[in-house]
């Protein structure tokens, strides 16, 4: 029998979990769980400067693993620091575990120094949340966190720890349990056979079929299942904002990302189908345009873990509650045993339909006569320099959008964006929590001038645990996103939707101690590329690039509108 | 319509403000709402009458069950059930009036439990559509205070909510 503080219960218990990784920030409640930290070297801790940035870079780790992201702050300012990071993985499902220092058990409740109700905080924006209430309860606790985080739809778990539940002097008997039982948790294990037996019947006798994946795809490691569906059937696949790379982003069959800044090919597609399979994706407003226009002559299927996601921004015709994975294994297995395959000759008339959509926008944009790059090239020239093949994170803006547009994701897990919530910030956080797991891989972050500057105070964590990321700024000098729907919306009204004062962004990095590069004309570009993933290579290289600030992102759907209401330019409407 | 939702909860620290939350943060509207422990120690039974069209109360459901702490629900107004709210009731009864209260209350099976020189309290149990319509039959206007349960309601037949 090993008795151990409530402090080293936490650490040995969360090294068990399989954590190699706590990103965190110390403070007054949880000084004897640092102590504990301390005095071992199994879970190594990284101190970022922000306690937003630990949730964020915990996240960007948990997107890239698949594996939970272990965030730890102290109570009060530390713990409401980190909501923002805790909604951005809520909405996101992302397997999450934050443990948050609370006051002493006996001043809970007095308004006592740094006291804040963390648990009534968080409560609308986790999956599950836990205040420990005896020492003892700890390893129990973080295993059940660890569970609930990683299964069934994952998410953010919160352990409330109040400081007198790790007295280092208060010893008590360690169990970490072998099995986590939780009799009101059961997470679905597979699909109902009838109901992927009527989908599949569906499927084979679809005449304008689409696959639209979502991130579920993702989430569930299931991407192979999904090419291997898509290929088979021959039929076209869309992804969502949050599904990239779940089909290779080049593709045959790939149509692009749909809705409001979706291909046009893809959608046309889901405009005109008769049969949408909808594979671990939300039906989210920002896919779907008007919800009494979506998709008028489809026969819906929709297969997601979560059964409060089917029906409920669209009523589908066959629901399959499930892990994307054994049901995908289901449907494959129902099509060996069939007899039938897909009509051909319609599915070929399809395609050729689908091909000639595919010439009417193709993503063009009017590159500048003069050296002023568009965003869009940039972000085409950063694929060529990384082969397609980098872990790209982004923040929340046009150049988001351009990077997703552009950037052609062939693997998952490679696209790092907070789709949900649209977090500006994240995007260099989670570059640094991607990096510092994969030291070998490329790991760009895609920002803009205005969101690298909501979490712009990580550098110092980068220098102070080599962290070598590359920031590709697309600086526009304005909050482009914001401007842009000025543009279109407000006649040209810029209401605060530019930066005045924006820093020497070379020197601010160099203040850090990393490496700036300035990138004002498109000749410049090539250069800077090379430099920045050859002879900087295990340096943070931040490339502050100008681009055009009148460019909009296009397509883009006409609010209110049909899946097929866009604009493809300035001028140019469906 | 109208909805009974009926659920077994953990009984924990927490967990009734997780059911309420939800509520409030989904724009979900509660009319009445009542949690007790039941025999077994673990677990509360919470009872609450909610409205909307189907579509609504499937996501309510939906999004109840996925509370860690949400064991078992049922929609009780689905099938043949029982419902019950007590109401304690304080009316003005002075003169002829307390003899035409006494037999109305007489007629609702409500009783008199507790008599003043010119107030009743009266005990009434029934549906929500009974207590309202002996609140009628009374007269709104000699009510002084009234304080209802809500509703509780269980299913008719073999059918138990339970482990
Ligand atoms: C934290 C936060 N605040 C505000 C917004 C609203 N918002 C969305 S995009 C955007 C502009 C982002 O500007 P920038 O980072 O420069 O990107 P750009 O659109 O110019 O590429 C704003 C303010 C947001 N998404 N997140
Ligand atoms: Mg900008």
């Amino acid at each position: 029998m090993e008795l151990l503080s409530g402090g080293e219960m936490l650490v040995r218990a969360l090294h068990e979990s399989g954590v190699e990784y706590i990103y965190g920030y110390p403070g007054g409640s949880l000084l004897h769980v640092y102590d504990a930290l301390y005095k071992q070297s199994a879970v190594k801790h990284v101190l970022v400067r922000h306690e937003q940035a630990a949730a964020h870079m915990a996240d960007g780790y948990a997107r890239a693993t698949g594996k939970p992201g272990v965030v730890m702050v102290t109570s009060g300012p530390g713990a409401t620091n980190t909501i923002t990071g805790i909604a951005t993985a809520y909405t996101d499902s992302i397997p999450m575990v934050v443990i948050s220092g609370q006051v002493m058990s006996y001043l809970v409740g007095d308004d006592a120094f740094q006291e804040t109700d963390m648990l009534g905080l968080s409560r609308p924006i986790v999956k599950h949340s836990f205040a420990v209430r005896r020492p003892e309860d700890i390893p129990e606790i973080v295993a059940k966190a660890f569970h609930i985080a990683s299964t069934g739809r994952p998410g953010p778990v919160v352990i409330d720890i109040p400081k007198d539940m790790t007295m280092p002097n208060e010893r008590y008997e360690y169990v970490y349990p072998k099995k986590v039982k939780l009799r009101s948790y059961t997470p679905p294990q597979r699909g109902h056979s009838g109901q992927i037996k009527k989908a599949v019947e569906l499927l084979l006798k679809a005449k304008r079929p689409v696959i639209y994946a979502g991130g579920g795809v993702i989430i569930d490691g299931s991407s192979d299942k999904l090419r291997a569906l898509v290929d088979r059937l021959d039929f076209p696949c869309t992804n969502t904002l949050m599904g990239l790379g779940s089909y290779p982003g080049t593709g045959e069959r790939f149509v692009g990302m749909l809705g409001m800044h979706g291909t046009y090919e893809a959608n046309m597609v889901m405009h005109h189908s008769d049969v949408v399979l909808a594979i671990g994706a939300r039906f989210d407003d920002r896919v779907t345009n008007a919800t009494s226009k979506f998709c008028p002559d489809a026969k819906i299927i929709h297969i997601d873990i979560d059964p409060s996601c089917i029906s409920k921004t669209i009523i589908v015709d066959v629901p399959i509650v499930g892990p994307v994975g054994n049901v995908l294994d289901e449907m494959m297995a129902l099509l060996d045993e069939s007899n039938e395959v897909p009509d051909a000759e319609a599915i070929a008339s399809w395609w050729k339909q689908i091909n000639e959509w595919r010439q009417r926008h193709a993503m063009r944009y009017e590159k500048n006569d003069s050296q002023l790059m568009k965003p869009q090239e940039v972000i085409e020239a950063i694929w060529t320099a990384t082969k397609g093949d980098a872990y790209v994170t982004s923040d929340v803006g046009q150049h988001q959008m351009f990077a997703a547009q552009y950037y052609k994701f062939d693997k998952p897990n490679r696209w790092i964006n907070s789709g949900g919530l649209g977090t500006m910030g994240f995007g260099f956080p989670a570059a640094m929590g991607v990096k510092m797991n994969f030291p070998d891989e490329m790991v760009v972050c895609v920002t803009g001038e205005g969101s690298i500057q909501m979490n712009i105070q990580e550098l110092s964590t980068c220098l102070q645990y080599g962290i070598p990321v590359k920031i590709l700024c697309l600086n526009n000098g304005s909050l482009g996103m914001v401007r842009q729907w000025q543009d279109m919306n407000y006649e040209g009204r810029h209401s605060h939707s530019y930066m005045e004062s924006l820093p020497d962004f070379i020197r601010l990095v160099e203040a850090y101690g990393h490496v700036g590069i300035r990138v004002t004309e498109r000749d410049q570009l090539p250069q800077a590329l090379e430099d920045t993933f050859g002879k900087y290579n295990d340096r943070l290289v931040f490339l502050d690039v100008a681009v055009d600030p009148e460019e909009h992102v296009y397509p883009m759907q006409v609010p209110q509108g049909s899946m097929r209401d866009m604009w493809l330019s300035k001028t140019e409407r469906t | 319509m109208r909805h009974i939702i009926s659920i077994l909860l953990e009984n924990e620290p927490g967990a009734l403000s997780r059911v309420v939350g939800l509520f409030a943060q989904r724009g979900y509207n509660i009319e009445t709402l009542t949690v007790a422990p039941t025999e077994d120690k673990t677990l509360s039974r919470l009872t609450m009458t909610t409205t909307g069209d189907d579509r609504k109360i499937e996501q309510i459901t939906k999004q109840l069950n996925k509370l860690i702490e949400v064991v078992k629900l049922v929609d009780l107004s689905e099938g043949p059930h029982i419902e019950r709210e007590l109401m304690l009731i304080k009316v003005k009864a002075v003169g002829a009036q307390r003899a035409e209260i006494k037999r109305t209350a007489d007629i609702f099976r409500g009783q008199i439990v507790d008599v003043s020189a010119s107030v009743y309290t009266i005990q009434l149990t029934g549906t929500s559509d009974k207590l309202e319509a002996f609140i009628e039959a009374i007269g709104a206007g000699c009510v002084l205070e009234t304080v209802r349960t809500g509703v509780s309601g269980i299913s008719r037949g073999e059918k138990i909510l339970s482990l």
